[in-house]
């Protein structure tokens, strides 16, 4: 080699510059990565090793009008899977099923959930038994993704008896996440599905928590806690309802397990939902954690639709209660006064043109007034009244009592009344065609039959109206103002009249058996023929009490009951329960 | 007459320094979460730097000259052993697809490529020592291509690219040493260059002229221009065939250098776990022993080739600072060792040791930010190894003999 030392000495020099840029080099390359794109790579570095585990907010509690709980949340468990990829959540589930019991569809249920939020870990079992829990516990360092976690569940501490008010809660569906109204909401929440629930989600809801566990580049949990700070759930704050729920349940008590059918019981000046019952019921406790499909079954076939609210979605002719409307009208239009008689009285019915229509009375109620016969509810009178206010006249003053809209029950799923469209003659037309209708529709739908069904709640609202001074509010479930509506007009004179007429229904008229000693009764009965079966008509009473100063207005409809007194007698029955029960403090929600 | 050596204390602190520091980086890497056999393994690795001190002692005991006497012998018989690897060579831990551990009935006696580095290093400086001038042509170059080219396609055969990547770099470093000029040395490497450039023809072909005006200005002789241009050529021609030799998985490696996210579930996953744990490392890093990216196992090969991404996650870019400083001390001193050796073969053996060591850590250190293509070529006095240990400390050795045989006192200034 060239070995003069200049040389050498030259050489060292461009070796050392080489060997010190190269250095130097590195150093800038890491001063890049480390300090200048750190957040970029600790956010890397955390997403590597955080999983996010959802801890659930307990749904805010419901309560009745004197504190009594309606729904609460009880200690439960989940069991859910984290995993890296969908492979190895397959491979862990086939796993499983060597412990515990899981049906295919299970699995795919449980890979579902994995695609919609694979960071999350998915849930295998909502709502978990003591004994799978125990089961999985022991075998815990054979499933390193598994994770169970502790997670209120609702509870309704009377089950069937508010599971028409309350609903009930279950997994947010794949259509429901997808949707606009959900888009807060993840994969395995649960939300409200029915009844109150659903109608005050947004309020019921908490706010979920987070806690963070490391996992491993397998997946595996190495730390269950303390890898980070944990984000808690907040509770949802408690919901006051206006349901009285010692009522309530003395109204399923009176149902029992044979008579189907619905009750809504109101404060007739506010409007407050004191009782809302449909019958029979559900227990909506086994809805809570997914409900088991052979109960789902027995629910879904049974003849007597125990999953169908009765009280706010069932639509039923509202028979005689109605004629209360057809009396109204035409005193509001001044075509006749309490006193006054029909020109044909009541032979056990009347002959218009060459038709015979037919009194319930067979032997006839001679000539009444108005108030009597409303009292007796004379089919014969009310023909005649029909005709005197025509058909347009009717079907107005049908609407602007509210016999075409919904109450405006804050529950969700009530569904509209039947009811013809205003002007009248053009509904009619377009249904019949023009010569297809004759007078005789004015004076079936006088009497409560034709072309009108009603909800029972919606009946119970317009008789908050005549219970009062004509106003009416929607009824409220929930604390809260409801907006008032005047459905008619009046002076206090027919008023009393009138309150008078439904008090004699009950102590001299077809309601006359459910007197109640002490207590003035107002109410009027119904008998709704049953497009289904001819032979067997549901039974209405809406009514009442005290006659004088209404504190509660109770519509009851007994599906297939037969003649209304039945449903008078029910009626008379809970009203006298909830007027002789010693005034009942109520709570206090002020503050809240 | 007995001369008294007196060893480079600044040399073996610098080289004590980084193996105290790494082996605290070995035991940090064995500190995981779900525990692995490399808890354990800094014991070995305390073991292997201790063999290595009682090496380095033995090294300097030895004069330049008895080097000198032994390195042919010693070139023998590294020869035989790695022709030998071919056959009876085991593939174990990070090489174990390649035949480079040498054992006997099963106990894994060490990986002979790793000494062999130093016995080439001696052998290209014997032969090159033994000219009086520099290698002025490509036909000059025959001789130390010789001694370079035999053990490098054994190491080839293994097959075991890293390494045969060092002996490149061994060669070059030690033609530039010997004061071969750049232009010659660019010849040298141009066909080498080809194959690289083949990959892309515009590149090539810019390249190509490149080499022409080389050529033309250096003046070889004519038989070697026209060797130069033809070799270019060819291996523009035969790249592509190299390329689909290559192995599925060394292809992807190169594909990978290129484009880490191109596959960022297998083969780009490690250089993108390793730069996200030296990314998020930070100025003062995540803690001794706490590095996450470590812990929970996403970095792969941390106590062997991925053990740098470990400082540079737990303890920061101050960390790396401080461990790349130190490397450059050391390289800085022994070329210093380099420039004052009193004879050519001493000499040519200190600049030939610390360029190996350099090769290594700027492709393994640059592999771990994507800067070099993955090749599993172990960081001096870090990675886990005992072989390679041993190795550096037997350099470390050489060197303060060097050292010690050099003019002057050895803190005088000398670039």
């Amino acid at each position: 080699m060239n070995f003069h030392p200049n040389d050498v000495q030259r050489r060292a020099r461009v070796a050392s510059g080489i060997l010190f840029l190269t250095i130097v080099f590195l150093i800038g390359s890491f001063f890049r990565a480390q300090v200048l794109q750190h957040s970029q790579y600790a956010l890397a570095s955390e997403k590597n090793r955080l999983r996010e585990v959802p801890i659930p907010a307990p749904r805010g509690q419901i309560y009745d009008r004197t504190g009594a709980i309606i729904a609460e949340n009880i200690p439960a468990y989940t069991v859910s899977l984290l995993a890296p990829g969908e492979d190895s959540l397959r491979a862990a589930l086939n796993r499983l099923t060597g412990t515990i019991q899981l049906t295919d569809e299970d699995v795919d249920k449980v890979v579902k959930r994995y695609r919609r939020s694979p960071n999350r870990p998915a849930v295998i079992f909502g709502d978990a038994s003591f004994d799978l829990i125990s089961v999985l516990e022991e075998h815990r360092v054979e499933f390193p993704g598994l994770i169970i976690q502790a997670a209120p569940k609702r509870y309704y501490p009377d089950g069937p008896a508010v599971a028409a008010l309350v609903g009930y809660t279950g997994e947010i569906t794949e259509e429901q996440l997808g949707s606009k109204a959900f888009s807060g909401y993840k994969s395995g929440q649960q939300v409200g599905k029915a009844g109150i629930e659903k109608q005050y989600e947004s309020r019921l809801r908490g706010q979920e928590g987070v806690r963070f566990v490391e996992v491993d580049v397998r997946g595996r949990v190495v730390r269950e806690a303390g890898a980070r700070d944990d984000l808690n759930a907040e509770a949802a704050p408690p919901l006051y309802t206006n349901i009285d729920l010692d009522l309530q349940k003395f109204i399923v008590k009176l149902f029992g397990d044979s008579l189907q059918g619905a009750v809504v019981a109101l404060e007739p000046k506010s409007g407050e939902v004191l009782a809302l019952h449909s019958a029979p019921s559900f227990d909506p406790n086994r809805f809570i954690g997914g409900i088991q499909a052979a109960y789902w079954d027995s629910l879904r076939t049974d003849p007597r639709r125990p999953l169908y609210n009765k009280a706010i979605q069932g639509t039923y002719p509202p028979g005689s209660t109605w004629k209360l409307a057809t009396a109204i009208t035409a005193l509001q239009d001044s075509l006749v006064k309490l006193e006054d008689h029909m020109p044909t009285p009541c032979t056990g019915g009347f002959q218009y043109g060459n038709r015979w229509f037919k009194c319930h009375k067979k032997e006839g109620h001679g000539s009444l007034t108005l108030a009597q016969a409303i009292e007796q509810s004379c089919d014969a009178y009310f023909y005649q009244l029909g005709l005197r206010l025509g058909i347009t006249r009717l079907v107005a003053g049908g609407i602007s009592i509210g016999s075409a809209e919904r109450s405006g029950i804050d529950l969700p799923n009530e569904s509209k009344p039947s009811f013809p469209t205003a002007p009248a003659t053009e509904y009619y037309n377009r249904r019949y065609g023009v010569r297809g209708w004759s007078q005789a529709t004015s004076m079936n739908l006088a009497i409560g039959q034709g072309e009108n069904s009603q909800t029972v709640v919606n009946m119970a609202r317009f008789y908050t109206a005549l219970a009062t001074d004509g106003e009416a509010a929607h009824p409220q479930v929930v604390r809260g103002t409801s907006e008032k509506e005047r459905l008619f007009e009046l002076d206090s004179t027919n008023m009393a009249g009138i309150r008078a007429a439904l008090a004699g229904v009950v102590s001299r008229g077809t309601a006359a058996a459910s007197r109640i000693e002490g207590l003035t009764l107002a109410g009027k009965t119904g008998t709704a023929q049953n497009a289904e079966d001819k032979t067997r008509d549901h039974a209405w009473f809406v009514g009442f009490a005290p006659a004088d100063n209404p504190k509660i207005v109770v519509a009851v409809m007994i599906e297939f009951g037969g003649h209304g007194t039945r449903s008078a007698h029910i009626a008379s029955k809970i009203i006298e329960h909830y007027l002789k029960a010693t005034p009942k403090q109520l709570l206090s929600t002020e503050g809240f | 007459m007995k001369r008294r050596l007196v060893p480079d204390f600044t040399l073996l602190a610098l080289a004590l320094a980084l193996s105290i520091f790494g082996l605290a980086m070995v035991y940090s890497a064995g500190q995981t979460d779900v525990l692995t056999r490399v808890t354990t393994l800094w014991h070995r690795q305390l073991l292997w730097v201790a063999i290595g001190l009682v090496a380095a002692f033995l090294a300097s005991r030895a004069s330049v000259r008895m080097l000198d006497w032994v390195t042919p012998p010693l070139y023998g018989v590294t020869c035989v052993v790695l022709l030998l690897l071919i056959f009876i060579g085991k593939g174990f831990g990070t090489g174990a697809s390649t035949k480079s551990w040498l054992a006997i009935g099963g106990f894994r006696l060490g990986q002979p490529s790793e000494i062999a580095k130093i016995v080439v290093v001696l052998m290209l400086a014997k032969v090159l020592a033994a000219r009086r001038d520099a290698p002025k042509s490509l036909l000059d170059l025959w001789q130390p291509a010789l001694v370079v080219g035999v053990p490098w396609l054994l190491i080839m055969a293994q097959p075991d690219l890293g390494t045969g990547l060092v002996f490149i770099g061994i060669f070059f470093a030690m033609l530039f040493w010997s004061g071969c000029s750049w232009q010659l040395l660019m010849l040298a490497a141009s066909p080498g260059i080809s194959l690289v450039l083949a990959v892309n023809t515009t590149i090539w072909g810019a390249w190509f002229l490149l080499l022409i005006t080389l050529v033309f200005w250096y003046r070889p002789y004519i038989a070697e221009g026209v060797f130069v241009v033809v070799a270019n050529v060819a291996m523009g021609v035969v790249a592509p065939l190299v390329w689909e030799k290559l192995n599925p998985y060394q292809q992807r490696r190169l594909l990978v250098f290129l484009d880490p996210g191109s596959d960022p579930l297998r083969s780009g996953y490690h250089v993108i776990q390793s730069q996200v744990a030296i990314g998020s490392g930070g100025w003062l890093g995540k803690g001794f022993t706490m590095g996450t990216q470590k812990r929970l196992a996403f970095l792969p090969a941390q106590h062997t080739d991925f053990i740098f991404p470990v400082v540079g996650e737990e303890l920061g870019f101050v960390g790396v600072t401080v461990a790349l400083v130190l490397f450059l001390w050391l390289f800085l001193r022994c070329v210093r060792i380099a420039g004052r050796a009193t004879d050519s073969f001493s000499s040519l053996v200190a600049f030939g040791l610390v360029s190996t060591w350099f090769v290594h850590v700027l492709v393994n250190v640059g592999m771990t930010l994507n800067l070099m293509p993955i090749t599993g070529i172990p960081l001096p006095f870090f990675s886990y190894g005992g072989s390679f240990m041993l190795a550096c400390w037997i350099a470390v050795g050489i060197e303060i003999r060097i050292s010690g045989e050099g003019r002057g006192k050895a803190d005088t200034l000398v670039i």
